[in-house]
């Protein structure tokens, strides 16, 4: 069973100055339930404690290790290396600037992305603290929530062709952001107000549909859905703005 | 060199941190908010169960409100709270809920008409009200006379965690990422700010503050076997106590979830057993119910955490290539509600161990989980010993929790006392004039300066720093874990004071350079240790058994001796804590008495000392 599992990691420190991009190899045993969280920290606690990578909740809940994993961005606390043929090459995503070897700065790309998007609930009605909360149904609640569920691992744009090529476009996760604002009835923003968001080549016409953002999300976010909704929604506002 | 200014620093970025700055910011104040990881992937977003808060919307929720909030709160924590601020906590919640809703909080919601619900794997019905139709709902959690726990699917932490994230967003807050507290600024009795090391470049940053809170959670990752973040590593704690004058309060007050997986510790959701999971054990029985007749599964954690390590001395436990554990069983929930209700647990249990819920059942035992234990603040969130600086959320012991804190009080918690806490800092805030001598703030930099330099040259010597935290681990895993006794607390502090020598002399292997982890970790290893060593010492001094700290050899809880809090000071230079004792409580609204759970018997405190305590509300 005991299988010596042999990893590939792309190291690269940008801080200093000896360090050149290469990819370096580490050999490891496996052992029991191994995940690429267990494997990583072994490899930096036992074999090279200036190994960069980053992880947090290590349950697949947060969204911090997300990584391309043999080719395709994933999450590595999630990954478990039975699964994997022994030979395992770890490289960091694409898109994000680079922070040391595995880890990359998602933390700044979201936080511009909540700014773009304007990514809160758009309302005139002012909190009374002495009044009964206001009612809403508990299927819409249960339809906001399901697209809430983005935990901005990142894995969508990392794989999006078109991100990879426009530092501009908004990519599959602020899309799906915005769709939780469409279908929340608190906010109050217009078709209209959306559109001028997302109506063009760096919002909903930037995108290629090749789903490659839906393959990779971990929390299988209906991310094509959504651009559907919000492309046909902003296709009728497009319409009605002509006339 | 760079240095920042802000009316308000706030070091972490969790729910009390930004619930604490979006008060302040709502005010009119400058914040500024630190955080190792971006906000949205605190330890808060982690916690799916829910918050309580005693709306009464639910059908078994019906005749719920704050007073029997409060009631429930002060048994939860073995009358070992401050009744000041649970009553407070209890009063706000409800207002906390609705306003997390008006800023965009997908509660589930009140749908009218039959259901089903399960207790002790029984199927039971309830009818909804229709004049309650939209309104947030509630589920079941331990401890509990109502279902009070609001909550949105299984994602509760999550959903709310954006939301407030959201609303800095909305307030222009600036919401800093990849910055780690590694000092605070201060002359002995006032905080100025903080020494931050940028876990992007790897350089110190000076913060300037007039007011400071530190808002870091908990610290479970000094214990081996914890569920909580790999970031839950007490560096708020570290910084505050690291000043000598500020204490940490109860220590020993460790709380242990029944049901962390085995091997890895993640936690599936005490809404297991609130929505009627059930524990079995090798032979696939229910055990509980021998127990604790009443509450079965669903007693308190600390109660439900011993009876099962002790049904496991019993020869009951499951054994496996990673101990003995027990199992948890939700199979008979069925897949429309465990796709539903629990889909993170559906998938930790797919991702994690292999495992579907639905026809298999799920490897548990006791974790290490949540830290009663915190830098201890008045009922204003005003740390003790220094001017200027607040706590709040699981990093604070502000102390509403006592010695056990009841699933679901923690997050509102967060946000409850971020409200009323970061009130209080605007208020302070609002008079405060103050002047930032340039040679403290040197001095403190100076300091951080040269700790890393010599981690870097191993001056000190070459202890690794992986190894020294390993060792620490341990010693807590053996000594001050669910059950405690004299003999072992012993061991353990004994063999911590060689750890605490050790962890002087760390040095690194690496560089060092930019975002380099185990620079990191060496910065606060000793830390750590000082840490454990209070716990160690606070539970082998306080002879008694109190919510979470269980004396095996002290099964009484006494009110006699023990209603006290206990207060861990680090005088600079000491090589053991220096523990001091307060009151536990200023007043009784709630005489200490039987929990009603959990059994054992209790040595009365003084009749009169009750009496004079006691008020009417
Ligand atoms: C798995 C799990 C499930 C849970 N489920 C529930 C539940 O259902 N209901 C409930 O009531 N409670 C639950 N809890 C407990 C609850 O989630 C936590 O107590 C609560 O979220 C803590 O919030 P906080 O704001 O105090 O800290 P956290 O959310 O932990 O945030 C801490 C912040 O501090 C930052 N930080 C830490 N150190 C530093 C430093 N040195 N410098 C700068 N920043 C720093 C971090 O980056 C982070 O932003 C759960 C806990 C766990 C572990
Ligand atoms: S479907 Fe659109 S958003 Fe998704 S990966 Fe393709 S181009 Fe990108
Ligand atoms: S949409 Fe999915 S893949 Fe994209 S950031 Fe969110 S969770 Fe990750
Ligand atoms: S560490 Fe949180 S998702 Fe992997």
């Amino acid at each position: 069973m005991n299988r010596e599992l042999q990893f590939n990691i792309f190291r690269y420190n940008p801080q200093d100055p000896n360090s050149v991009p290469h990819m370096q190899k580490f050999s490891l045993n496996e052992t029991e339930n191994m995940t690429l969280f267990i494997a990583l920290n072994r490899l930096r606690e036992e074999q090279d404690p200036s190994l960069i990578f980053d992880f947090c909740c290590r349950a697949g809940i947060c969204g911090a290790c997300a990584m391309v994993i043999n080719g395709r961005p994933g999450l590595a606390c999630q990954t478990k290396t039975k699964e994997m043929h022994p030979e395992i090459t770890l490289l960091p995503l694409p898109v994000y600037k680079l922070v040391g070897d595995l880890s990359v700065d998602t933390g700044v790309w979201f936080r511009e992305m909540y700014s773009k998007v304007e990514s809160w609930v758009h309302t005139s009605t002012v909190f009374d603290p002495a009044a009964e909360e206001e009612r809403m149904d508990n299927s819409v609640a249960e339809q906001v929530y399901e697209l809430e569920r983005c935990i901005e691992c990142g894995c969508c744009v990392a794989a999006c062709g078109t991100a990879r090529l426009r530092d501009d476009f908004l990519g599959a996760a602020s899309l799906n952001r915005i769709a939780r604002f469409v279908v929340d009835p608190r906010d109050q923003r217009s078709d209209k107000e959306y559109f001028e968001v997302i109506g063009n080549d760096n919002g909903i016409f930037g995108c290629m549909g090749l789903l490659a953002c839906e393959d990779v999300c971990p929390k299988q976010l209906p991310l094509q859905n959504q651009l559907g909704f919000l492309r046909r929604k902003m296709g009728i506002t497009a319409i009605k703005s002509i006339f | 060199m760079q240095t920042y200014y802000s009316d308000l620093l706030v070091i972490g970025a969790g729910l009390a941190g930004e619930r604490i700055a979006v008060e302040s910011a709502d005010a009119g104040f400058d914040v500024i908010v630190l955080s190792i990881v971006p906000a949205r992937r605190s330890h808060s977003s982690a916690a799916q169960g829910g918050m309580q808060a005693a709306l009464g919307n639910s059908a078994m929720g019906e005749g719920d409100n704050p007073d029997v909030h409060f009631a429930d709160t002060v048994k939860g924590s073995d009358w070992g709270c401050d009744q000041e601020v649970a009553r407070m906590f209890a009063d706000t919640a409800p207002i906390e809920m609705r306003r997390l809703a008006h800023w965009g909080v997908p509660w589930n919601r009140v749908v009218p008409g039959k259901s089903f619900y399960f207790k002790g794997g029984e199927k039971f019905e309830k009818v909804e009200k229709e004049e309650k139709a939209g309104l947030i709902t509630a589920r079941s959690f331990g401890g509990t006379a109502k279902w009070r726990t609001c909550y949105t699917s299984d994602g509760t932490g999550h959903a709310v965690m954006c939301t407030m994230d959201n609303r800095c967003a909305q307030l222009g807050i600036d919401v800093r990422d990849r910055k780690e507290a590694i000092s605070l600024i201060h002359d002995g009795e006032t905080c100025f700010g903080a020494i931050v090391r940028c876990l992007r470049t790897g350089k110190l940053e000076v913060y300037l503050s007039k007011a400071t809170a530190v808002c870091t959670g908990g610290f479970g990752r000094i214990y081996k076997a914890t569920t909580n973040a790999v970031i839950c590593d007490g560096g708020g704690h570290i910084i505050a106590h690291d000043t000598g004058v500020v204490p940490v309060g109860n220590p020993e007050a460790i709380q242990f979830h029944p049901t962390g997986i085995v091997p890895t510790d993640i936690l599936v959701t005490e809404g297991c057993r609130g929505d009627g999971g059930t524990l079995l054990d090798v032979n696939e029985e229910r055990f509980m119910q021998i127990y604790e007749p009443d509450k079965a599964e669903l007693a308190s954690r600390d109660v439900v955490s011993r009876w099962m390590t002790h049904h496991m001395r019993q020869g009951k436990g499951v054994k496996s290539a990673y101990g003995e554990h027990l199992w948890l069983d939700i199979r008979h929930l069925g897949d429309q509600h465990i796709s539903t209700k629990l889909r993170e647990v559906d998938e930790i249990c797919h991702y994690f161990l292999g495992v579907d819920p639905r026809t298999q059942l799920i490897p548990v035992r006791p974790t290490q989980h949540y830290t009663m234990a915190g830098i201890r603040t008045n009922k204003d969130g005003a740390v003790y010993g220094l001017k200027g600086l607040y706590a709040a959320g699981e990093v604070a012991c502000w102390d509403m929790h006592g010695f056990n804190r009841l699933g679901g009080n923690s997050l509102a918690e967060t946000v409850v006392a971020g409200g009323i806490i970061g009130a209080k800092v605007a208020e302070y805030l609002k008079g405060c004039e103050t002047v930032f001598k340039t040679e403290l703030v040197k001095q403190a930099l100076n300091k951080q300066e040269e700790r890393i330099a010599d981690l870097i040259s191993g001056k000190n010597g070459k202890e690794d720093v992986y190894s020294v935290r390993g060792e620490l681990q341990d010693a807590l895993m053996e000594g001050c874990f669910v059950f405690r006794n004299g003999k072992d607390l012993e061991a353990c502090v004994t063999k911590l004071q060689g750890v605490l020598e050790r962890s002087k002399h760390v040095g690194l292997r690496s560089n060092g350079i930019g975002a380099n982890h185990e620079l990191a970790a060496a910065l606060k290893v000793h830390g750590q240790v000082k840490l454990g060593m209070c716990i160690a010492k606070a539970a082998l001094e306080r002879t008694e058994s109190r919510g979470s700290h269980t004396r095996e050899d002290y099964p009484e809880r006494n009110d006699q001796d023990w209603l006290n809090r206990t207060l861990a000071y680090w005088p600079e230079g000491a090589d053991m804590p220096d523990l001091k004792y307060e009151d536990a409580s200023p007043v009784f609204e709630l005489p200490p008495g039987d929990r009603g759970y959990g059994g054992g018997k209790i040595i009365p405190a003084d009749p009169e000392m009750v009496k004079s305590k006691t008020i009417t509300k």
